[in-house]
């Protein structure tokens, strides 16, 4: 028997609603449009254009902005060099990135399973402490962790009056600096969904894991650890892209010397040196930044079909 | 001409989803439900009665057919412009609303005075007897609570027919025994013309002035409550209202014989190959060696309480379940393996149609 | 003594990480809160509690103006990004999926997944085209930039609070007489509303706080409090940063509770 065909009104009633989903979610999609996703497009094409004299660009192709990125013109010898300076900041961000993941996680997983683990008034308690600093301004929390660790910070202070060190240590302005407080900073970033994903875990897992003679250890590496496998996913992925493209926090912390991507794209536009080379490392970032969110859908879809 | 059917289905098809995922939820079902009267859709799940019920009210659109309200096709009629109201399953209450704010909703959004609105509200309060929680939240208000403001909430507008979807499956069995009883009062108080979906034939067959018995979207049979479970026309009517007994005979005449080389008496003549259906409490036990009477043996017995059922089987291995009241010791004095003769009661043989 | 019993949940020095971790995360923080009432400047010398770095920062004409300003974009953008994202969850949650569904939800939520400095240069190259084409200047380019990026924030709990809505609550008020019009109005809004605050309160902070395309964008003059305060930053250190700042962490902390007592699911 043939299916019958869909009536009129059927039809008429589905092509209605999918049409009101489109025009509920137009104006939405105009703003992000013009404010969000269209711009990218210019910097696109930026980074394809000659640099002006005095920054900005004149309209002319030039590959010189994506060049500029690892080759830089010798003035004196007129020939190319590597930019050896880019590269130190290259290597300082994956650095730092990835220092600050791991860091991340390995301060964020415990907290993250103390908090899942409270009975649910204190775990409420618990969630709304992490929660203040994840809302907290990113420029208040650099300032905070600022105040601690500058030479005449806190901690300082409190080594010096215990008497541990008799000179104050130069941490501000350095690599730690801005490690210790990117660390700072997007902890909250990898708590909260590794919470999420603890607490979705059934507890009654662990309770059959001991059942079936595994220690402790065990049973977190062979049972928790694969089930919680998204959320560490989710909490490395939304630390390293802020981290890779930190601006507010190597600036403060960093004191303008120990640069990261982000300023070194800074760097480009506002000193007015080189816009198409500062188009060419924002279109970079955004690539390496992308591969990384792929690479996470992937890796969610892959555990759903899996779960 | 004045219509004498509140509710005319000709012909009603509905089907889902598209190319080889299509659903036929309705099959060609065309049923008249006349007014006044308290009909049931009673069917197994996914049997297309809720389907039936929502084209009534205008939420969905069939594929194909027409839905009559009064001798008016309302086929493609909205249901914000239908003179027919919900009891949703689930209740649908409005959470941000009072009891009274939900009773008043259908009446102030067709525009009535403010008078009129607070009069018929009042009404509606006392025929469920809810005055006293006239200003609470529904969520304050407990299970049985809900189903009546549900009801006045559909009663209040006055609507030609009132939909019931499984209104009382979320109830206990208390409560749900009273709420049937309730609504047959407010059915009888109010004349309007209720449709019943219900999967529970014990509700069905207590409640109903007649009733559709549906499976695999299609209509099997309209009848009374006595018709249906008496004279059922299929085997699916049959086996799904109450429990039964299926036989399988050659007919001549009033006469048929059975596998077994049995023959029993017919109501209506037919000829050849039959299935015949009795139900167990219409197969009497009498003694062995009566005149005329089938001989089986005793296969199991199962004491219910109330009765036992006693299992039998014929001379060829056919199974047949005899139900017999339990006297007052529990001991029906039969033994398993022992030979018995049975009858069946006059009339309770029935020919079905597969 | 009581005995020890075995808990299934317990891991060996996770409680002390735990801990140790919500230290880390305070102390900094109440640092900076203490020191906002020292009396002297540098951290070394504790002079007497005092307000007057709050009566510094009050009085001073560049605070004010920036924290006017940071409050009427918020304000703009909260409202803006809030209707947007209400129109765009009724469009896209409840209704059966179609074609184009996956492209809204990777537009809306673009802004979480760009790094900010590059949305940053992004909007910098694009309004400084527009404003150099039509001489146009003012706080618009900063409140669309704001109203954009606070998009996914005030959609999150409006699509949440859709998705929890029990659908058969519109099909009754159908039902019942009301037209499209009057079942949004009187039902759909109505129970869809703590989710719009929710969101519109979301967007408030998320915008309150930016720095990076705030800073890109403004044109001269156009300092927020957060710009304001990293270029003060960059100058001499005074508990004045410390007072403005805490100031801001109690509208944060305002808000979150708000949002959490909206948010909490009714026992």
């Amino acid at each position: 028997m043939t299916p019958p065909p869909m009536s009129a009104a059927e039809a008429a009633q589905i092509n209605a609603s999918v049409r009101n989903g489109w025009l509920l979610s137009l104006p939405a999609l105009v703003v992000l449009a013009v404010a969000a996703v269209g711009p990218l497009l210019i910097v696109l094409v930026y980074s394809f254009l000659e640099a002006g004299k005095h920054g900005n660009v004149v309209g002319n192709f030039s590959t010189g902005g994506w060049s500029g990125i690892l080759w830089t013109r010798d003035i004196f010898t007129d020939s190319y060099v590597l930019a050896d300076a880019h590269l130190t900041i290259f290597w300082r961000s994956i650095k730092l990135s990835f220092l600050t993941t791991l860091t991340t996680f390995a301060v964020g997983f415990p907290t993250a399973w103390f908090i899942a683990t409270r009975p649910p008034k204190a775990r409420a308690l618990w969630l709304f402490l992490i929660t203040i600093p994840f809302w907290t301004n990113l420029l208040i929390r650099t300032y905070a962790i600022n105040e601690v660790i500058r030479t005449e910070g806190l901690l300082n202070l409190a080594l010096m009056k215990v008497g541990i060190i008799s000179e104050p240590l130069k941490l501000i302005y350095t690599d730690i600096a801005v490690f210790i407080g990117m660390t700072y900073v997007y902890l909250p970033l990898m708590v909260l969904p590794l919470f999420a994903a603890i607490d979705r875990f059934d507890l009654r897992l662990l309770e059959a894991g001991y059942d079936l003679y595994a220690s402790r250890w065990r049973v977190l590496r062979r049972v928790v650890l694969p089930i919680v496998k998204p959320g560490i996913i989710a909490g490395s992925i939304l630390v390293f892209v802020p981290s890779l493209g930190a601006y507010v926090t190597p600036r403060v912390l960093g004191g303008g010397k120990q640069m990261m991507i982000g300023n070194l794209i800074e760097l480009q536009f506002l000193a007015g040196k080189n816009w198409p080379l500062g188009a060419a490392l924002s279109m970079t970032l955004l690539i390496v930044v992308t591969i990384a969110l792929l690479f996470y859908v992937r890796a969610a879809n892959g555990e759903k079909t899996h779960g | 001409m004045t219509a004498t059917n509140a509710i005319e289905a000709r012909n009603v098809v509905k089907a889902f989803g598209q190319g080889d995922a299509t659903v036929r939820a309705l099959d060609d079902v065309s049923v008249e439900i006349r007014k006044g009267e308290f009909f049931t859709l009673l069917g197994p799940s996914g049997c297309g009665k809720t389907t039936l019920l929502r084209l009534i009210a205008g939420f969905e659109m069939p594929t194909g057919g027409h839905i009559l309200l009064d001798g008016q096709d309302i086929t493609y009629l909205p249901p914000n412009k239908r003179p027919v109201n919900t009891v949703f399953q689930s209740y649908a209450l409005f959470p941000h609303l009072t009891v009274a704010q939900n009773i008043s909703f259908g009446l102030e959004m067709l525009g009535k005075p403010k008078a009129e609105i607070a009069a018929r509200t009042e009404k509606m309060l006392a025929l469920v007897k809810l005055e006293a929680m006239a200003g609470r939240k529904t969520s304050q208000l407990s299970g049985g609570q809900q189903q009546r403001v549900a009801l006045a909430r559909a009663l209040a507008p006055q609507p030609k027919v009132l939909l019931l979807d499984e209104p009382l499956s979320a109830l206990d069995l208390k409560l749900r025994q009273a709420m049937q009883i309730e609504l047959k009062r407010l059915q009888q108080e109010t004349g309007i013309t209720f449709v019943f979906v219900t999967h529970d034939q014990e509700e069905a067959l207590t409640m109903s002035d007649r009733i559709g018995v549906m499976s695999q979207g299609k209509l099997q049979q309209v009848g009374t409550a006595k018709e249906i479970y008496t004279r059922p026309r299929n085997r699916f009517v049959a086996s799904f209202i109450g429990e039964t007994n299926f036989l399988t005979a050659r007919a001549e005449g009033t006469k048929a014989r059975l596998a077994s080389g049995d023959v029993v008496d017919l109501d209506v003549p037919a000829t050849g190959d039959k299935t015949l259906t009795v139900r167990p409490e219409q197969v009497r036990l009498v003694a062995a060696n009566e005149a005329g009477a089938l001989v089986a043996t005793i296969a199991n017995l199962v004491y219910f309480g109330t009765d036992t059922h006693v299992h039998l089987a014929l001379s060829d291995g056919t199974e047949v379940t005899a139900r017999v009241q339990s006297p007052a010791t529990g001991d029906a004095g039969l033994e398993k393996g022992a030979k018995t003769g049975l009858r069946f009661a006059p009339g309770a043989v029935q020919i079905v149609g597969d | 003594m009581a005995e020890r019993r075995f808990s299934a949940t317990r891991l060996p020095g996770f409680a002390t990480i735990a801990m140790l971790a919500f230290l880390a995360l305070y102390i900094p923080i109440l640092t900076l809160v203490v020191y906002s009432f020292n009396s002297e400047v540098t951290m070394g010398n504790w002079g007497t509690a005092t307000l007057d770095w709050y009566a510094k920062a009050w009085a001073n004409a560049d605070v004010k103006d920036a924290t006017l300003r940071s409050l009427t974009i918020a304000g703009f953008a909260a409202v803006i990004s809030t209707a947007l994202a209400t129109m765009a969850a009724l469009g896209t949650t409840r209704r059966r999926a179609f074609k184009g569904q996956t492209f809204i939800y990777v537009m809306i939520n673009q802004p979480l997944m760009v790094p900010e400095i590059v949305t940053a240069v992004a909007l910098m190259i694009l309004f400084g085209l527009i404003k150099t084409v039509t001489g146009v200047h003012g706080l618009g380019y900063l409140i669309l930039a704001h109203a954009a990026f606070c998009i996914p924030f005030a959609y999150l709990p409006i699509r949440a609070r859709l998705e929890g809505m029990d659908l058969t609550l519109e099909t009754a008020a159908a039902d019942l007489y009301a037209s499209h019009w009057h079942t949004f109005r009187r039902v759909t809004l109505p129970i869809l509303m703590p989710g719009v605050i929710a969101g519109a309160m979301l967007a408030f902070v998320v915008s309150l706080d930016d720095v990076v395309i705030t800073e890109f964008v403004k044109s001269a003059g156009q300092d927020t409090l957060p710009t304001y305060m990293l270029g003060q930053m960059r100058r001499q250190l005074t508990p004045e940063i410390n007072a403005i700042s805490t100031g801001l962490l109690l509208v944060t902390i305002a808000m979150l509770t708000a949002f959490f007592l909206l948010t909490r699911k009714k026992d």
